[in-house]
């Protein structure tokens, strides 16, 4: 079996990291494309897309199943609470009336939206993994890493092209 | 700013600040506020023991006390609650409006927005408990399947609030966490103690890649696109509260869009406030700079003009309108006991805003606190108009009766604001009140992507790069485009 290594090089700025990966888009590493960089960043650059092409998020569907399901679940524990109590006053009115509950299963939609959307962002973020040992804390302060799983034939080349584009420090790990 | 050195009034942020000092500004906040801060703690602590101690009494005597008794059912406490609900939509306002129309000012003062939000339905929350009088009972309260005896009424606007309270509070809440994810990463990174502990829980693992970013962007849309009709939606049942009743000066058609604009114009004004007070504790001048300040401020005009615009709108309907009983109230408004109140409340609420409109004024902290204070004492008079001179004088002459409140109202009064101060101070003590991501995120902006050269720059190489012709590959295992 090949033993892959995890590589990340961590750059001054936006510049000279994204250089590096579009480096790596033109090489196209055997078995390695521009799908497999990672850019860990302090913040999220504005064009990113533009470099690492297009990737799907699927939080928003995750928002909308949580959305329809607050939904129908609002409208529907209304429904079976009112019609659970026929012995109260009607005043000539449905039991189960639209228009207010038309508001309630409105908060509900929103609430259930909400939490269905967190739900959706901690699982496409994939939050809850833990970090590597190749993290470095001055992404968060400064500077940006560029991470890439590769076979470790390809380690001196990928860190060659590296340090052309003034990578500060490249850290590795052969699994 | 540096000492010595005056303000530039025209940029909204130092772009030449190093991230790295951002960083370390708003840590060290964390750890070192001025003294000002420690006197707000203690103030706040002496006004929660008013709270305290009111409610004591009134929980060992009753309701008594509190000078609540028909026809003033409803009175300080529900005023106030209101009062606190309007104010929760300052951070609806800044964090979510202003994110989606991208203006990119609000970000070094969203943050302790939002957790003004938080707080703030936090404190509303605890007035119906205590105008409930049996606490033990405030479970009551909560929305309720039709079981054991409860049997909520779901055509209530009261039982609405408290799906729509929850329901904002929840979202708020969560927005706030979100929107905080990335800076807890940060303190997570840089504390030691008890404090790494607390961000390595929160911070749920982040490490900033871009698969992480590029969710944290959708979900954040996606939660601010839900908070704005949210926030709409609750204050519009709040205004319910009071527009579906049959009482004269409530059952009034522009009621909820009346209430909305009160809210975020006092929510706005609120954020001038802790604006100053942060920027003074925090030694924050480098990020909530007085351009920012303006922009708060000319805000917070606007808002306090379309307030005073429906204000009148309610003036001339119920005095073109047929409703005898409510135009009795509208004069008794302007010239019954209450007149002090209310013509105060219309000069704080709709004349007072005009310092707003002066630059020179705008530009003046001190006047700036004071005016955005005297702005919320309107605004909570005019919550206070809204609910009492309605109960004094209904329909039934033998019902009409002058209330004033009790001391025990006036200290829970005062308490909810110390709860509130405290919640925010210890809130803005453990967590960093200003983001450090997207003031980043501010600077990278203004300072790369203005300068179109750095992005021609930027852009050219990613071309050059790929035009390259594949013979120029000489690595070994490497092939060519």
């Amino acid at each position: 079996m090949r033993k892959k290594a995890h590589v990340m090089a961590l750059f001054s700025n936006f510049d000279e990291a994204f250089a590096a990966v579009a480096e790596i888009r033109y090489y196209r590493i055997p078995g390695l494309s521009v799908d497999d960089v990672n850019v860990i960043s302090p913040i999220e650059h504005p064009e990113i897309e533009e470099f690492l092409g297009e990737r799907e998020s699927h939080v928003p569907k995750f928002t909308l199943m949580g959305a329809l399901f607050g939904m129908s679940f609002g409208f529907f524990f209304l429904c079976t609470a009112q019609a659970n109590f026929l012995v109260q006053p009607q005043g000539g009115k449905p039991v189960v009336p639209l228009p207010s509950n038309i508001v309630l299963t409105y908060e509900m939609l929103i609430l259930f939206g909400v939490i269905a959307t967190i739900t959706g962002f901690m699982i496409g973020a994939q939050l809850f993994k833990k970090r590597d040992g190749l993290y470095s804390e001055s992404v968060s302060l400064d500077q940006v890493g560029i991470e890439l799983h590769v076979e470790e034939k390809y380690l001196e080349p990928l860190k060659q092209l590296f340090n052309e584009h003034k990578a500060l420090e490249i850290r590795e790990a052969v699994a | 700013m540096s000492k010595g050195i005056p303000e530039d009034y025209s940029k909204d942020i130092n772009e030449d600040i190093h991230w790295a000092k951002i960083n370390e500004d708003v840590l060290r906040s964390m750890e070192n506020p001025r003294m000002g801060y420690w006197i707000a703690v203690g103030v706040s602590l002496f006004l929660l023991s008013f709270a305290v101690i009111a409610e004591i009494y009134q929980y060992n005597t009753g309701m008594g006390p509190s000078n609540l008794n028909w026809p003033h059912m409803w009175d300080l406490y529900i005023a106030t609650f209101v009062f606190w609900i309007g104010m929760s939509h300052s951070g609806t306002l800044l964090s979510a409006i202003l994110h989606i129309i991208k203006a990119d000012w609000r970000k070094p003062i969203y943050r302790f927005a939002e957790a003004m939000t938080t707080f703030s339905l936090m404190t509303a929350g605890l007035f119906p408990i205590i105008h409930l009088g049996r606490l033990w009972n405030m479970y009551w309260v909560i929305p309720y399947y039709s079981d054991r005896g409860i049997w909520p009424n779901f055509r209530s606007p009261l039982v609405w609030d408290a799906f729509a309270i929850t329901t904002y509070l929840t979202s708020s809440a969560l927005f706030l966490f979100v929107g905080m994810i990335p800076d807890l990463a940060i303190c997570r990174d840089n504390a030691k103690g008890w404090r790494k502990k607390l961000y390595t829980a929160l911070s749920l693992g982040w490490r900033g890649d871009d698969r992480q970013w590029r969710n944290f962007r959708k979900t954040y849309l996606l939660m601010a696109c839900f908070l704005i009709p949210l926030a709409v939606s609750v204050h519009s049942i709040v205004s319910a509260d009071f527009a579906m009743s049959i009482m004269p000066g409530w059952h009034v058609t522009t009621f909820p869009p009346y209430f909305v604009a009160g809210a975020l114009y006092s929510g706005c004004a609120a954020i001038i406030t802790l604006f100053i007070l942060l920027r003074y504790f925090f030694r924050f001048e480098e990020y909530m700079t007085i351009a920012i300040l303006e922009k708060t401020c000319k805000l917070t005009f606007a808002i306090s003009m379309v307030w005073t615009y429906l204000l009148f709108v309610e003036f001339a309907a119920t005095w073109y309108g047929p409703d005898m009983v409510d135009k009795e109230l509208l004069i008794a408004k302007f010239t019954g006991p209450y007149s002090p109140l209310f013509i105060l409340m219309v000069f704080l609420g709709s004349v007072l805003p005009f310092t707003l409109a002066v630059e020179k004024l705008r530009r003046n902290i001190p006047v700036m606190f004071a005016v955005s204070l005297l702005l919320n004492v309107g605004m909570w008079l005019e919550r206070y108009m809204i609910v009492t001179p309605t109960l004094s004088m209904s329909y039934e002459p033998f019902s009409h009766n002058v209330m004033w409140p009790s001391w025990v109202e006036w200290f829970i009064l005062l308490g909810s604001f110390g709860w509130f101060g405290l919640l925010f101070l210890v809130f803005v003590k453990i967590f960093p009140s200003v983001s450090m991501y997207e003031v980043k995120e501010m600077i990278f902006h203004r300072r790369h992507l203005a300068n179109k050269e750095i992005a021609a720059v930027m852009h050219r190489r990613l071309d050059e790069v790929e035009k390259k012709p594949s013979t120029s590959t000489t690595e070994p295992g490497l092939e060519g485009a």
